[in-house]
């Protein structure tokens, strides 16, 4: 969904965004704290209810989980991991959902200008007018985000609720969320309120925890804090997220290259006319002969 | 509740156990986070399955289903042994310094109290006494040194649950015992205050009263009740299942907690001596010496004019209950088609009306339920989806129902609203009366219970008034005065609960004082009158519809003087818009806060100030116990009236894995029921070696929510499955999501398997002893591809004596795949 009347930071396969340079807009943020987390999947309703992502069918396999991973109706999935540990068991549950990177691996991949938009809070959107559902999003993001939606023939994900943040509210999730492990605000207030969680269950016995806000993207939209911080694979995250580096070399490399390749055939073929002027094909005159008479 | 929601922010430690909060009260889990977060609480979570509320605790260790009296006089005999006790609390507060009949004994090989009658499965509870002066005032060793005197009593009692024992018993493993004993005793000082949560996970055993006692013992040894973070919390099930409670949810008692009569008391006069305790120390308050006016002013609301002073108030009337008419009782009167306990054989119920419950569903022993209802002339079912009680005719064959053709029974449905389909309240686990607003009109034809109630009861009449019957008196004398007698409006009825003066009522102690004239709406139980000059629906409930109007639609969450999450200005928290019970007790001999940063109440030299006092509020400090509503006015860490022991101890659950190590010969509860039916029947653990207990899981909301037409929460959690630990799914051969079927003494459940590390296994004695799990919430009514297996197809019919409720939480059973 894009929003009309928000300024956009970036926009895929587009040179510049949209930047009106009158508005200043503090960058938002998620705050999850998995350790206060009880699993409820409250935010899995208010999501599935706000979005009118529809009903898909569900099946019990074995786990508290909801599905196996995230869909395009369903973009927001707490997922459940038990490890042992220190003798005993952890059962760790993290909300998963798009993690609006500052450095948006999708909108980098995506080859349709405007369908991937980065607004100047940083939410990272899908346009669905714009999205010619190829897919390329899926390869460019590092957390296994955006899903195709088979019957639009778009992707779909999260969207930060922009619709409701736009006019001041928080996300659907964030509403519904029952003991306050997910708030919502400034990115900087959400990293403070992080640093000192992590610093409480540091003293509390917790000392690899860390607020998971990785750099490999240029940070995250949605910063979570981990008791087990030195493993986020424990919590389906990738240790070191970053853009693939096909993807970059697609953006920084071979698409300036194409770019430049297509502006140095115009040149060229300019300089050609320039120099040698029309092609003249002997014996015969520009008509092709064996195209019927009109 | 003894405190509320709010005030666990004010812990500093949490047991949570015999309860899932994080899965079952999502909601008010937010104060453990918020204790967590700000005082930097610590959770401690015990329970047999590594939980939701585990995943959050600071510590977690594992028991076995149904050994959590055992884990508790643990930690009894660890703070005791460790002098990790609140010592002047105890002196001060509690019944510890109380001298006990010599007679009183446990005899540990037997494994019952003195008194028991082994033929009746019964206690004569006559040595279970206080040894009396000659005022007949208990004895009392202030120095808790007299061997005789309850303290010693219970530290003799525990004496041998030693952490050995625990992990012999319980199965966790010592230090994991230790651990919790340190970490929940350290709220023993006065400076600190602790909470124990717990819910359905120990009150459905048939020992969960007794559990319950040991969690309220060990409060009391630590000082911990009466004061803000401390107390004893019980978490319902239901939205509003205190208020049911309240409102004479069960068939012992009347609203506000009086009881029924029996029919050996005769006349009011009779009934009032029985029930009215007499004060068994100098300083007990007695509040209960108030009877005569919580029963007059109730029998004034039912009958109104009807009632006077010639008739008794028209006692006459109220029914008297010998023999027990608990649900379960009622279920096997239906299904044995008579009924014996009242001495003679009479017949059985012919009809039934269920309002509010699904007992096919909810009940234990579903099969019995089924072929229960079969032998009824006729059912009548007050819903609003179509639930397995009035679909029970059509049981799918596994249910053993008799063939549809050949069941008589004529079922009516009749659709009642839900809850957000009519005004009323709901009194939450923390007693606050709070009204809600219908938020959306019924569909159809869906009338509100009260008017289902209204139109039933009216007819009734019609019918007596036109044909006469036998005792027409206890129907058409009933008060039914509303505006809308077919639909009476619910404000109304709870104007009715609060009490109104009927004649003016003047100050006691200035005659010429009006206080309230006649007409007028009480301000409180305390303005009730034993002379017919007050009415009152419910004493307890008295004070929430002043004349200053509904005070349970008061939505103030700013003014809180005290910072402790009182904000008395919201809604209307019984007794007297108190927010925390036995208040009294948050302070010490003098009347100072044990904890000035988070005082309860406290004298002020004048009268006690803070929460609303829980004891006479310009009683200076030393004149009344703070337990006004028990004859000590005390908190009794011996407790005589109940039928299965004033001290708890671990017994068995009625289907055990093993034989109680502590005395073989007495393995489970002495005086919990059984039936003896051919569908009663109970399994051996030779051939159902596997422990088992049910519960609840958060996205789905008991039998009903499958029912929704949105679908959300099928969505969530659609279908029912076995949590079973990997080492058992190992030994059978079974894989994570393939389908198991689990089998007790009763019937099977067949589901996915859910093979996970969060559960045991636990050694108990040496021997390896399995237990797994499943969740209640499917059925065969509702969308088809949301039905599942009856969980209670498999759970026992065996009771707390107590309170009559079901042992769902440990039974055996043996699993194999499907």
């Amino acid at each position: 969904m894009s929003v009309q009347g928000l300024d956009i930071r970036r926009s895929s396969a587009s040179v510049v965004g949209s930047l009106s340079g009158l508005r200043v807009v503090p960058t938002v943020s998620k705050y999850i704290d998995t350790s206060t987390c009880i699993g409820c999947k409250a935010c899995e309703a208010a999501c599935v209810e706000w979005n009118d992502t529809g009903r898909i069918q569900t099946e019990q396999t074995g786990s508290y989980q909801t599905l196996p991973t995230l869909h395009a109706q369903f973009w927001n999935l707490i997922r459940f991991n038990e490890k042992e540990f220190d003798g005993g068991i952890i059962w760790l549950m993290r909300k998963d959902q798009c993690m609006h990177c500052d450095e948006p691996g999708c909108l980098a991949a995506c080859p349709a200008p405007g369908a991937i938009v980065q607004y100047a809070n940083g939410i990272v959107d899908v346009n669905p007018d714009q999205c010619i559902g190829c897919g390329y999003c899926e390869t460019g993001c590092p957390f296994d985000v955006p899903r195709f939606h088979p019957t639009t023939g778009k992707m779909a994900k999260c969207t930060l609720c922009v619709d409701r943040v736009s006019v001041g509210l928080e996300p659907a999730c964030i509403k519904a969320c029952p003991t306050g492990c997910l708030q919502f605000g400034t990115k900087d207030d959400m990293v403070a309120l992080g640093n000192a969680r992590v610093a409480q269950l540091k003293a509390n016995g917790f000392a690899q925890a860390a607020l998971y806000n990785p750099d490999g993207v240029h940070g995250t939209g949605v910063v979570t804090v981990l008791a087990h911080g030195d493993h986020p694979d424990w919590y389906n995250l990738p240790t070191n997220p970053h853009v693939p580096w096909g993807v970059k070399f697609w953006k920084r490399v071979l698409r300036p290259l194409g770019v430049a390749a297509v502006f140095g055939a115009v040149i060229g073929a300019f300089a050609h006319y320039t120099k040698y002027g029309r092609k003249e094909v002997k014996g015969a005159d520009s008509r092709d002969a064996n195209l019927p008479d009109a | 509740m003894t405190n509320g929601w709010c005030d666990i922010k004010n812990t500093d430690v949490i047991l949570a156990m015999g309860g899932n909060p994080a899965e079952n009260h999502p909601v008010g889990f937010k104060w453990f986070i918020e204790a967590k977060k700000t005082r930097n609480a610590k959770l401690v979570a015990v329970d047999p399955r590594f939980t939701r509320t585990a995943a959050c605790a600071d510590y977690y260790a594992p028991l076995r289903p149904g050994s959590d009296i055992a884990f508790l006089l643990g930690i009894i005999r660890y703070a005791i042994e460790n002098k990790r006790f609140h010592e002047d609390y105890v002196k001060i507060h509690t019944n510890g310094p109380l001298l006990i009949n010599p007679d009183f004994k446990f005899d540990e090989a037997e494994g019952v109290f003195s008194g028991f009658d082994q033929a009746a499965g019964s206690y004569n509870r006559d040595s279970w006494t206080y040894q009396l002066d000659a005022k007949g005032f208990a004895k009392s060793d202030p120095t808790l040194q007299d061997p005789n005197c309850v303290f010693q009593l219970l530290r003799k009692h525990v004496s041998r649950y030693t952490p050995e024992t625990v992990e012999k018993i319980c199965g966790t493993p010592k230090e994991k015992f230790l651990k919790v004993c340190e970490i929940v005793t350290s709220s023993y000082p006065a400076n600190k205050a602790g909470t124990i949560t717990y819910a359905l996970g120990w009150t459905q055993h048939s020992t969960g009263v007794q559990i319950i006692r040991a969690a309220a013992m060990l409060q009391l040894l630590l000082g911990n009740v009466g004061r803000p973070g401390g107390g004893v919390n019980a978490f319902r099930g239901h939205s509003n299942i205190q208020g049911a409670t309240d409102m004479a949810g069960t068939f012992e008692i009347l609203p506000g907690y009086l009881a029924v009569p029996t029919g050996n008391l005769t006349t009011l006069k009779e009934y009032i001596e029985a029930k009215t305790p007499k004060p068994l120390t100098e300083h007990s308050m007695n509040y209960w010496q108030n009877y005569d006016k919580f029963i007059v002013s109730l029998l004034k609301a039912t009958y109104g004019k009807n009632a006077t002073k010639q008739n008794d108030w028209g006692y006459d009337w109220l029914p008297k209950v010998d023999g027990n008419y608990s649900w379960m009782f009622i279920c096997d009167d239906m299904y044995r088609g008579n009924s014996t306990r009242v001495g003679g054989k009479e017949p059985g119920p012919e009809g039934m009306l269920a309002f509010g419950m699904n007992p096919v569903a909810v009940g234990p022993n579903s099969k019995k339920w089924i072929a229960a209802l079969a032998k009824l002339k006729w059912l009548v079912v007050v819903e609003n989806s179509e639930a397995e009680t009035a679909a029970f005719w059509k049981a799918p064959k596994d249910y053993d129902a008799p063939d549809a053709s050949k069941i008589q029974t004529e079922v009516y449905q009749l659709p009642a609203t839900g809850f957000a389909e009519k005004d009323g309240t709901f009194t939450n686990s923390a007693r606050w009366i709070q009204w809600k607003w219908k938020a959306v009109d019924p569909p159809g034809q869906v009338k509100s219970d009260q008017e289902i109630l209204a139109r039933i009861f009216l007819a009734v009449r019609d019918l007596y008034k036109k044909e006469g019957g036998t005792l027409p008196e206890p129907v058409l004398n009933v008060d039914w005065s509303y505006s809308n007698p077919t639909a009476p409006d619910l404000a109304e009825a709870l104007k009715e609960i609060n009490g109104r003066a009927l004649e003016d009522q003047h100050d006691p102690k200035d005659k010429t004082k009006l206080i309230k004239p006649a007409g007028e709406q009480l301000d409180g139980f305390a303005q009730l009158q034993a002379d017919g000059t007050t009415m009152c629906g419910n004493w307890l409930h008295s004070g929430c519809f002043t004349s200053a109007g509904n005070l349970t639609q008061r939505r103030n969450n700013t003014d809180d003087p005290t910072g402790l999450g009182m904000y008395h200005n919201w809604g209307f928290s019984w007794p007297a818009n108190r927010r925390i019970m036995y208040n009294r007790a948050s302070a010490d001999a003098e009347g100072k806060p044990w904890d000035p940063t988070r005082p309860g109440i406290w004298w002020n030299g004048e009268k006690w100030v803070g929460d609303v006092p829980d004891i006479k509020p310009d009683s200076p400090p030393g004149t009344f116990g703070a337990f006004i509503m028990l004859a000590e006015g005390l908190g009794r860490l011996f407790s005589a009236p109940l039928n299965d022991g004033p001290f708890p101890e671990h017994y068995e659950p009625i289907e055990a894995p093993v034989v109680n190590p502590l005395h073989p010969k007495m393995s489970s509860n002495p005086a919990s029921k059984k039936f003896s039916t051919d569908k009663d029947v109970y399994g051996k653990k030779e051939d159902f070696p596997i422990a088992v207990t049910t519960y609840r899981l958060t996205e789905q909301f008991h039998y009903w929510t499958r029912h929704q037409t949105n679908g959300v929460l099928n969505q969530l959690q659609p279908g029912f499955f076995v949590e079973i630990p990997e080492g058992l799914a190992k030994e059978k051969g079974i894989d994570n999501g393939s389908r198991v079927k689990v089998t007790s003494a009763r019937g099977s459940v067949e589901g996915v398997a859910m093979v996970t590390k969060r559960l045991g296994p636990v050694t108990i004695d040496g021997k390896q002893v399995w237990y797994i799990g499943f969740p209640l919430h499917w059925g065969f009514t509702g969308p088809e591809q949301h039905r599942g297996p009856l969980a209670n197809t498999a759970t026992p019919s065996a009771m707390d004596p107590n309170t009559w409720t079901p042992e769902y939480k440990a039974f055996l059973v043996k699993l194999e795949k499907a």
